[in-house]
């Protein structure tokens, strides 16, 4: 396999996503920000397939296009009362692009800079069956973890949001 | 016309920076926590550019990005989890309205 992929859908498909991104912080309607917010999060999954990571390209798809997705439109509909509401003024912050333009700077001097190390050519790709069999082997304690921490979270986010008589 | 693991960085650096100007800028804490996932996928993007590219035998970078999508998952779960118990507290979700620490 070469060490680069095809840079014409790589850049179609980066579009996509910055594309994506400015559109959701440009937009003054919440729900509309979260849709673009999805194209943004399956443009990346997009990215994923061509950098031959099937599975984190389906768990993006699953978990941000999926379930973050549908969690963020909940929050909005359950936080907003009318639908005029969705309708926000133009959040614009002088500080806020300061700040974002001078990180923005760090990271280009720290990625001009930086010394990566080679780019390995392979003859093949491992593929999804190598990697399901890895992260049940040499992943298996993270896994484990991973598990009990959603664990942990969902049941916090219940108790969080969940309403008794008692509260 | 070919593109390397230098493009990937670019990118998910300019991602990272639009979502941490709407985490800065935006004042509904739903818009909030949509850019800080903007931002968690830029990270993921790098994760697995760099997999792919300098250690494209181990994965290990994909198995990075899986376990920070669980992190992800679990961040903005508590995190809407919050938004909603604040609204039902103060019945807004602006953040600069949530002032009660305030001295």
């Amino acid at each position: 396999m070469p060490s680069t992929v095809d840079g014409v859908a790589s850049i179609v498909v980066g579009a996509v996503v910055l594309g994506s991104a400015i559109g959701m912080l440009s937009t003054r309607n919440i729900v509309h920000a979260a849709f673009w917010m999805l194209a943004s999060m399956l443009g990346t999954a997009g990215l994923y397939m061509m950098l031959a990571a099937d599975f984190v390209a389906l768990v993006q798809i699953m978990v941000y296009a999926g379930a973050v997705a549908v969690l963020l439109l909940f929050a909005v509909m359950l936080t907003l009362r009318r639908r005029e509401d969705a309708v926000r003024s133009r959040d614009f912050s002088w500080q806020a692009l300061v700040l974002a333009v001078l990180f923005g700077a760090a990271i280009f001097m720290g990625v001009r800079n930086a010394h990566l190390a080679p780019t390995i050519k392979t003859a093949s790709l491992p593929g999804i069956a190598e990697f399901g069999s890895q992260l049940f082997s040499t992943w298996m304690l993270p896994f484990e973890v991973a598990s009990l921490l959603l664990t942990v979270a969902l049941v916090g986010a219940v108790w969080w949001s969940g309403g008794g008589k008692d509260r | 016309m070919r593109v390397g693991v230098e493009f990937f960085i670019w990118l998910a650096a300019a991602l990272f920076v639009l979502g941490l100007y709407g985490a800065l800028s935006k004042r509904s804490a739903v818009m909030i926590f949509m850019s800080l996932e903007l931002m968690a996928n830029a990270i993921n993007i790098n994760l697995v550019a760099m997999s792919r590219f300098l250690t494209p035998n181990l994965m290990t970078g994909q198995f990075f990005a899986v376990f920070m999508m669980v992190v992800a998952a679990c961040e903005i779960g508590l995190g809407l989890a919050l938004v909603l118990a604040l609204y039902r507290q103060t019945n807004t979700i602006e953040v600069e309205f949530l002032d009660q620490l305030k001295g």
